[in-house]
């Protein structure tokens, strides 16, 4: 059985690779459609791989290998070494399966959203080497491999997020992307380092079987000598606050909504912000002896999680809507992970993959339907003509907001995930763990907050009347940048109907399917997997692959919360869609007259607290000004006036010099003699 | 000293033999055969050298032979040279050919001259003695003066053969002193007993006359302060003649020097290390900024040739343990690139035959004659030490030589040296390249064209094979370990 998981596992690693390459590099010379259907056929070959072992895992049918596959010895030097390899244990599997489906359901549905797009080509081998790099990331045995992973799908995230290369803001959010995770990528640097400084390995096993060696291992310069644990710890968190948009690094996210939808749903919603929870439950035993790192992740994620609910509810862009949504729920990961509930934060990430990934792509249908408009002031109505898109929507929002009974199993995906977070959370602080009751309450109002957002989405645009310019979209702003896509728009201006309902039209079945699979994820995943995942049977599910302290029982001590706490989640979420019916459903233009009324308020949150002002002003200008002065000074005044200054005296002493060349004989001979004397005397005086 | 081991040792010295008895055949016959035997003179005196070089080669003993009671010896490390010596010396003959038919000069004396002064090179590289060393030097030396006055009825001829020969004289003179000076006080002038002898470092007169031997070799290597007479006797002399003084000589006397400091002085390297020091410095010091301002090619290449004799100054300073295979390497380089660089001076003609000396008739060489330009730039490239140029690799020999010898900041003076000299060399370059053009240029004349692209080729093709070039130096070099 172990030969079929480990070929399972390189078609899953490799195939996706492979496709990349093809369309990649051939994608130019062979029709689109081959790199489509070889890329996309691939990625369902490696779905279907990844599913595979993940059920097979999990009804206890298969059994995973204890060693990594090695697949070859990458770096090889004085003591250090990095082998390539497959790590098979709980974490990679339930991951693998969750890459591979939604970004083989994100490969077929952009055969619709891209279709008029004229480098399809490029667009799949980006996204399929972003899949293989997430797969490296979530499969590496070593830290070494696992930054490649971390940078691959940075670079890929980068790539296509700058896909619609003639758009200046495209351009912009890339750079910003690339630069802000270059922030959290120098934390995860140094913390590899520090691991291979403390531990002088840097393969996880060993890592983490010598942990109990080095406990109390201090690291630091001279008296200032810092615990060892908490400095790795904190340094990786860094690396996770980067990659996974974090309360101080997630001014990248919302930019990054530029790329393409499809692209939105699988690097920035499903997979790789969630590559820094991975990292943080991958690292579980060392976070676990990190208690102050871990209170910093606790409060980090509590913090992030309210604060992008905020900003949530002011935002008119969907997307953007969607994307601060993703940053809020990626908090309530961290401070489960914080708090010591792992298991629950995987959780979480595995529910979250497939209703974010849903609501992304219902979104995508929408723009798609309306012409690449994306400012909901504009939509409205728009249920009529898309009816199933609609239907599809309406499933997301009842997982995000966790709809479900407590105390029995009827719920959908979100409900079970994120009440685990919550109970855990309550239960952490009555264990008295830091900063436990602040991410608790947090919890609580981001749960009211993603409510009232996720409904208001909804209503705005679904419900009432279409508000938007009946000629379409505008395609200056939001719409591709890709001249092309104008002609398509004109084509299918085919039905205008009355006024009031939105011109758009239903998506194709292809964009379709991938909504179904992804819906039925988001109703039952939550249902199915939760004994495997946060109940009785997590402690069998998960093995090895995370650890917990034996102090550590947050996770069964969740069921025995108060009942309120179990209730209370569900309270504030009814509480939500009530208050959004009231304000977007029942009564017409209440949100602008809310808006006004709080003035500032609503403009510090519109304005996301001006964070981007904030490090604008800091960071960008201050960057600059240093910039300037190293270069109008540094370079141009002191390097360059030094060294003009050389030359031109260089050719002064030369002219000068020149003249002792009088082309007489006597001159000649008489500096001879001179010399000859100076000689003369130094080795005398030498000899004394 | 009976017949037999005169026999004997003079088997050893073939390849003088054949240069000493060529020269004197080529004389009868310029003075037998009429003047219209120039030519075949030439091409005669060629084969000549190619011949000694071959047969220096092919001859070459396995182990350092001593003659003549310890005045002369063949070994490697002269034979390595002289077969440099023979090839550059044969290289500038060609290049006078047409030249001097040009401006009817063709007399048979030049190419025989010239055959001399490689016989006077060839004592002076394999001189045990100090009296080897000064007829050498003497030999070589008169024949240069001659060939620097050669073109009489030209002034700057003539100005340029007397000054270099009341210079060379008081050189001569000096070497000569200090010669009596090391006999006076040691008895010997043997380089094997002087060797012994220069242990004892209390014997004041034997170093002062060490400096002075050092002094006049420095004036025909040109080595700064004695460098004095390059830039006026190279700008004055017949092109052809001036190729030949850049080339042969200064090896030849590079490579005495060598001998000279490394075995009779070479297990008192402090006692002579500093004056050396000096000189390199001077040397590089001068050949880089005095360059600056020159506006004569051949000027420019006097320079050009003191900043080299400074780097090979370096390899001499570094030691006798280190600097023997790293001024083989480059000096011969140096020479072989030298004769290159002179070719090229001699295809710069103008409509009417007359020959461009200033770097200003360079410009836009490149849009009249690009494979000349071409020829320029590998040359240029190669003496600068650009990589993978042959020139690259002795400099970077002596470099090497200079750390491993213990004298590093002569490694970082070379450094800054060549900073300094690469903008004088690229300066002509830019000029080549990227000037309008503002004289019609002929090419050169046949004699010209071949040695011109054999060097060339030479520079560049040698390249791949730099590691035979290494190798056959650093053999040579071992014979002092």
């Amino acid at each position: 059985m172990n030969v079929t998981v480990e070929t399972l596992a390189l078609i899953v690693v490799f195939a996706p690779v492979i496709g990349a390459i093809i369309a990649g590099l051939f994608g130019r010379v062979l029709p689109a459609k081959v790199s489509m259907t070889v890329t996309t056929g691939l990625l369902m070959v490696a779905a279907a791989s990844a599913i595979t072992i993940f059920i097979g895992y999990w009804d206890k049918s298969l059994v995973l290998p204890d060693e990594p596959i090695r697949i070859f010895k990458w770096i090889d030097v004085a003591g250090f070494t990095s082998t390539w390899s497959i790590r098979l244990d709980a974490i990679s599997v339930v991951m693998m399966a969750v890459v591979t489906s939604v970004s083989s359901m994100v490969h077929l549905y952009s055969w619709g959203y891209m279709s008029d797009d004229p480098f399809k080509p490029r667009f799949f081998a980006y996204l399929s080497l972003f899949t293989f790099a997430m797969l490296s990331l979530v499969t590496a045995a070593d830290f070494m491999q696992l930054f490649f992973g971390w940078e691959g799908v940075g670079l890929a995230s980068y790539l296509l997020i700058g896909f619609y290369f003639l758009k200046r803001s495209a351009n912009d959010a890339q750079i910003k992307a690339f630069v802000v995770n270059r922030v959290g990528d120098f934390g995860f640097v140094l913390g590899i380092m520090s691991v291979y400084f403390v531990f002088g390995t840097i393969e996880f096993k060993d890592v983490f079987h010598a942990i109990p060696h080095h406990i109390h291992d201090t690291m630091g310069w001279g008296k200032l000598q810092l615990p060892a644990m908490e400095v790795i710890a904190l340094l990786l968190f860094i690396g996770a606050m980067g990659k996974s948009a974090q309360f101080l690094l997630h001014t990248w996210l919302p930019d990054a909504m530029e790329g393409p939808t499809p692209v939105s749903a699988l690097i920035h919603a499903a997979t790789m912000v969630t590559a820094g929870v991975v990292l943080v439950t991958l690292c579980s035993p060392i976070f676990q002896v990190a208690p102050f790192a871990s209170g910093v992740v606790t409060l980090i994620g509590a913090i992030t999680a309210i604060f992008a609910a905020t900003i949530g509810i002011a935002q008119n862009d969907i997307k953007r809507v969607i994307a601060y949504s993703t940053c809020s729920q990626l908090g309530y990961m961290f401070f489960a992970a914080g708090i010591g509930v792992y298991q629950a934060a995987m959780f979480h990430l595995f529910t979250h993959a497939f209703f974010k990934a849903m609501l992304f792509l219902g979104a995508g249908s929408v723009i798609h339907g309306l012409h690449h408009e994306q400012d909901m002031r504009k939509m409205g109505g728009v249920w009529k003509p898309m009816k199933i898109t609609y239907a599809i929507m309406l499933i997301g929002t009842l997982a995000i907001t966790g709809v479900g009974i407590p105390g029995t199993n009827f719920g959908f995906a979100g409900f079970f995930s994120k009440d685990a977070i919550i109970e855990s959370a309550f239960a952490a602080s009555s264990e008295g763990l830091p900063f436990a009751t602040f991410a608790f309450w947090m919890g609580i109002l981001a749960a009211f907050l993603t409510s009232f957002y996720s409904w208001r989405l909804a209503f705005m645009t679904f419900t009432g009347t279409f508000r938007g310019d009946a000629h379409g979209g505008h395609h200056d702003d939001d719409a591709h940048a890709h001249a092309v896509h104008a002609a398509h728009v004109e084509g299918h201006h085919d039905a205008h109907q009355e006024d009031g309902v939105a011109p758009a039209h239903e998506s194709p079945l292809v964009m379709l399917v991938p909504l179904f699979i992804l819906a039925f994820g988001a109703i039952f995943a939550g249902f199915i997997f939760n004994d495997a995942f946060v109940g009785e049977g997590a402690h069998d599910f998960w093995g090895h692959a995370i650890y917990v302290s034996p102090e550590n029982h947050i996770l069964h001590a969740r069921h025995n919360v108060p009942e309120w706490v179990k209730f209370m989640p569900l309270t504030v979420t009814l509480l939500g869609l009530l208050g959004a019916m009231i304000v977007y459903l029942w009564n017409k233009g209440l949100g602008e007259k809310i808006a006004k009324a709080t003035g500032p308020i609503h403009a510090f949150l519109y304005n996301k607290w001006y964070f981007d002002e904030l490090y604008d002003a800091v960071f960008v200008k201050g960057a600059r000004a240093l910039g300037d002065f190293f270069w109008k000074v540094g370079d141009q005044k002191l390097i360059d006036g030094i060294i003009n200054g050389i030359a031109s005296d260089t050719n002064i002493i030369s002219k000068k010099s020149v003249k002792v060349q009088s082309g007489y004989v006597y001159h000649y001979a008489f500096i001879m003699l001179i010399a000859l004397v100076a000689f003369g005397a130094l080795v005398l005086l030498k000899k004394g | 000293m009976n017949l037999a081991s005169v026999t004997h040792d003079l088997a050893f010295m073939t390849p003088e033999l054949v240069i000493a008895v060529g020269a004197m055949l080529l004389v009868l016959m310029g003075a037998f055969v009429s003047k219209s035997a120039y030519r075949a003179i030439t091409y005669l005196s060629v084969v000549v050298l190619l011949v000694a070089g071959f047969l220096g080669v092919q001859h070459a003993p396995d182990n350092a032979q001593v003659l003549f009671n310890g005045s002369y010896v063949v070994d490697a490390f002269g034979g390595f040279a002289k077969l440099i010596i023979a090839l550059t010396a044969a290289c500038a003959i060609l290049l006078s050919a047409d030249y001097l038919a040009e401006r009817n000069l063709e007399k048979p004396e030049y190419p025989v001259l010239a055959l001399l002064a490689v016989l006077g090179m060839y004592v002076m590289v394999s001189a045990h003695d100090l009296l080897a060393v000064y007829m050498g030097v003497e030999l070589q030396s008169l024949a240069l003066y001659v060939l620097a006055a050669y073109a009489r009825d030209d002034r700057k001829s003539s100005e340029a053969g007397l000054k270099y020969f009341v210079l060379g004289a008081l050189s001569s003179g000096i070497l000569l002193y200090g010669v009596s000076l090391i006999y006076g006080f040691t008895g010997t002038i043997n380089f094997g007993k002087l060797m012994t002898i220069a242990k004892d470092t209390s014997n004041v007169g034997l170093i002062f006359g060490m400096v002075f031997v050092l002094s006049g070799i420095a004036f025909k290597m040109s080595v700064a302060p004695f460098h004095m007479w390059t830039p006026d006797v190279y700008e004055g002399a017949p092109t052809p003649s001036t190729a030949f003084f850049a080339t042969a000589p200064k090896m030849a006397a590079a490579i005495l020097l060598g001998r000279f400091l490394f075995e009779a002085f070479g297990e008192v390297v402090s006692q002579w290390r500093d004056v050396v020091s000096i000189m390199a410095v001077l040397s590089m010091f001068v050949g880089a900024i005095f360059a600056l301002q020159q506006t004569n090619m051949k000027r420019l290449l006097a320079y050009s040739s003191i900043l080299n004799m400074g780097y090979a100054m370096v390899a001499i300073a570094a030691g006798p343990v280190y600097g023997p295979s790293a001024l083989l390497l480059f000096t011969a380089i140096y020479a072989i690139t030298s004769v290159g660089m002179f070719g090229v001076l001699l295809s710069m003609r103008d409509a009417k035959g007359k020959e461009i000396t200033k770097i200003s008739g360079y410009s836009g060489l490149s849009k009249q004659r690009p494979l000349l330009s071409l020829a320029l730039t590998i040359m240029f490239f190669s003496i600068t030490g650009i990589p993978p140029l042959l020139g690259f690799f002795g400099k970077f020999q002596i470099f090497i030589a200079a750390v491993d010898g213990g004298v590093m900041p002569l490694a970082l003076i070379l450094v800054i040296a060549s900073v300094i000299s690469a903008f004088y060399y690229l300066r002509v370059l830019k000029v080549v390249w990227f000037d309008e053009p503002s004289v019609e240029i002929v090419g050169g004349l046949a004699t010209t064209k071949v040695t011109v692209t054999g060097v060339t080729l030479m520079i560049a093709l040698l390249t791949p094979f730099i590691g035979l070039i290494y190798t056959a130096s650093m053999a040579a070099g071992h014979f002092f370990k």
